[in-house]
């Protein structure tokens, strides 16, 4: 009996301790730093387990076949280009462990990652203090490039547009092409990027003579909406805007439709996942439109020669995170070519130059920000699928 | 305007009773736990989660109905939670309560993990067992889904109540719980009385588990956590130990979550929970229900 209670102990301390280190995976290899002048060792802080994980996958399979691709060609000055990846649980406290990981044990010379601007945000101290740049491909918060005196932070750049940007077209696109003057709006008050864009929206949408009916707010791993909603049903919006992660807009929208909620429903990027129209319901998500960079509808030749690429590696329609990884590659090896050098400072330095890069969705230029100016889209979704309803700047 | 006012008002009892008999439904297997144990089982909002996932495989693999489906994940949940007292807890059974409730930390994590390993983190859909049928009553909007919640909780309870109340397992569990000591004396045996407690609550955080699945559609691995702690503070609430006032308990927050959402606004949601829970500790210690038992010197 005894020894049955001590083999039982042990075996569960030994199932706890598998369970907890099952989730640090990510080759903490060291070889690899040491051949650091064969190859080059680039960084990848992303979302792969947690409730993100979607994003922070997506975004490293677009990375991953932009390296393929310069691999293919001949690596960088024939350096082949080799990748580590660490895992911040979708959590901004592992993100800084993450990032502090990659610098110290893999001696990487440039970070891609996180996908979210909250992981993005705990990263960027780790990085600016060892002097190495970092690519966010999808981090829309207008403050991770700006330090707290406005200036330009040097060493982080993004690969996508920036939240105003979003909130400002989606207000404009519900006065002049939906018409619509009634808008209530739905946040998530434990998220800046939601916080962001539903102040923006709010702006641009009262400058164009129309009314934010209630802004309600919820905090994200929230399950049930019903009691925001029915308040906002009582205050008759002509639509409801609801910037957000698919998670928790995939249950509004099920629960906005169940009350009997039929006004359009209005978002951000958050909102691309097949998981969204899983979750809610084809028939839900009708009248649904949300902001993005991209969709593999999209019939622009630059576009489609990326969809083909990605589907033939990977098999499956790439999403907009996985086009951003991908550009964030390109805009990457670009500069270690024009620098001819992994030093940090110059690399930055570099990036910040950046001008008329082809990558996969057009043409990119860096702005004094950091932001590059690039193309947005009005996707609507119809019977669950994401169509482009419209086309702006680029 | 006025009439206006009773319709949201009616609307947000609806939606925050059907919030509030979940929150029940997990709380009641936190109170049994603890009255038995002393013990603060937080692995017990886990086990939730466990329960929605044997219900997910149950429809989306076995592609059961919802009864059999509700059935055999409270049957799994139940035999879970008798492994986990048998295997994490009853080698505690003399060990100062502190390292006890490290170790219900630590089974929490385990199966958190575990799940995370085996299911992977995504979250998934859960297929829809019954079409949502949408009541109107008036101008008051009712959800097939919330009838169903609110029934199957109230059925649970109502059995719950009866065991513990009428049979001689329940009559164990309450001999137990009073004095563990005297109940061995008396020739009742406490490990199994004890495995059948954590069966019993296990059970119904399944329920809730499966409950939650199909009312919103989407489970994962970490979706035990919140609910976890607002069934602790619905226990707490209505005097942890005490069965009624699991139920009084949950339902409580359920309603103040749905009212502070619909009339003040939802940022203070959460707040107005816990200081609901602050004040009525200040003034009854005890909870809600919580008899005032002297300290015996």
């Amino acid at each position: 009996m005894k020894f049955w209670k001590k083999a039982s102990s042990i075996a569960l301390a030994a199932a706890v301790i598998a369970s907890l280190t099952a989730g640090c995976g990510g080759g903490g290899d060291k070889k690899a730093a040491d051949a650091g002048k064969k190859e080059i060792v680039v960084g990848v802080n992303a979302e792969l387990t947690g409730n993100v994980a979607n994003y922070g996958k997506s975004m490293l399979s677009g990375f991953e076949l932009a390296v393929e691709e310069a691999n293919k060609a001949g690596g960088i000055d024939g350096k082949q280009i080799k990748v580590v990846t660490a895992d911040n649980k979708s959590e901004p406290s592992e993100s800084g462990n993450a990032a502090t990981k990659l610098v110290t044990q893999n001696k990487v010379v440039a970070v891609i990652g996180p996908a979210t601007s909250g992981c993005v945000a705990a990263e960027e101290p780790v990085l600016t203090s060892s002097k190495i740049p970092l690519i966010a491909p999808c981090a829309t918060a207008p403050g991770i490039t700006l330090q707290k005196d406005g200036k330009t932070k040097p060493f982080v750049f993004r690969a996508c547009f920036i939240d105003p940007y979003q909130g400002d077209i989606m207000a404009q696109f519900a006065a002049k092409d939906l018409k619509v003057k009634k808008v209530a709006i739905l946040h998530d008050s434990s998220s800046d990027y939601s916080k962001g864009l539903a102040e923006v929206f709010t702006k641009v949408f009262t400058a164009t003579g129309g009314q934010v009916t209630t802004d309600e707010a919820f905090l994200s791993k929230d399950v049930d909406f019903k009691a925001s909603l029915t308040k906002i049903k009582g205050t008759n919006p002509e639509a409801i805007y609801v910037p957000g992660y698919y998670e928790e807009v995939s249950k509004i929208i099920k629960q906005a439709r169940e009350i009997g909620l039929t006004c359009p429903m209005l978002g951000s990027d958050g909102w691309d996942s097949p998981k969204l129209v899983e979750v809610a319901g084809k028939e839900a998500c009708n009248k649904g439109y949300f902001t993005n960079a991209y969709t593999a509808e999209d019939k622009d030749p630059a576009v489609q020669k990326y969809v083909k690429a990605y589907q033939a590696k990977f098999n499956k329609v790439p999403d907009v995170f996985s086009m951003q990884g991908y550009n964030a590659g390109l805009i990457l090896f670009n500069a270690i070519k024009t620098a001819k050098t992994t030093d940090g400072t110059k690399l930055a330095e570099a990036i910040a130059k950046t001008k008329d890069l082809q990558v996969a969705n057009g043409k990119l230029t860096y702005d004094e920000k950091h932001n590059p100016i690039t193309t947005a889209l009005i996707i609507e979704l119809k019977d669950g699928k994401m169509t482009l309803n419209k086309k702006i700047g680029g | 305007m006025e009439s206006g006012f009773l319709q949201q008002l009616v609307q947000q009892l609806i939606n925050g009773i059907s919030l509030g008999s979940i929150y029940a439904l997990i709380a009641l297997g936190y109170t049994m736990i603890y009255g038995i144990l002393k013990l603060i089982n937080f692995a017990h909002g886990d086990i939730y989660m466990l329960g929605a996932y044997i219900g997910f495989v149950c429809t989306s693999i076995l592609k059961l109905s919802f009864l059999p489906a509700l059935v055999v994940s409270m049957i799994g949940a139940a035999l879970a939670g008798m492994v986990i007292e048998r295997v994490a807890y009853r080698p505690m059974r003399n060990a100062p309560r502190i390292a006890i409730l490290i170790t219900a930390i630590g089974v929490s994590f385990f199966l958190e993990n575990v799940m995370i390993l085996f299911a992977s983190p995504q979250p998934r859909t859960f297929p829809a067992v019954f079409t949502a049928t949408v009541y109107h009553v008036g101008s008051w909007v009712v959800n097939s889904q919330q009838i169903v919640i609110l029934v199957s909780a109230l059925v649970l309870m109502v059995a719950l109540t009866y065991i513990v109340n009428q049979t001689k397992a329940g009559k164990a569990m309450r001999a137990v719980s009073f004095d563990a000591d005297a109940a061995r004396l008396m020739g009742i045996d406490i490990d199994s009385t004890i495995s059948m407690t954590f069966a019993l609550g296990s059970a119904l955080a399944a329920a809730g588990g499966v409950l939650v699945g199909i009312y919103y559609n989407s489970i994962d691995p970490l979706m035990g956590m919140v609910p976890g702690i607002k069934a602790f503070v619905a226990a707490v609430l209505g005097g942890i130990g005490i069965i009624p006032g699991a139920m009084l308990g949950g339902i409580i927050l359920g309603v103040v979550e749905a009212l502070v959402s619909g009339f003040i606004s939802s940022t203070f949601r959460d707040a107005a929970a816990f200081a609901i829970l602050i004040i009525i500790l200040l003034f009854k210690p005890q909870g809600l229900m919580g008899k005032n038992i002297r300290e015996k010197v």
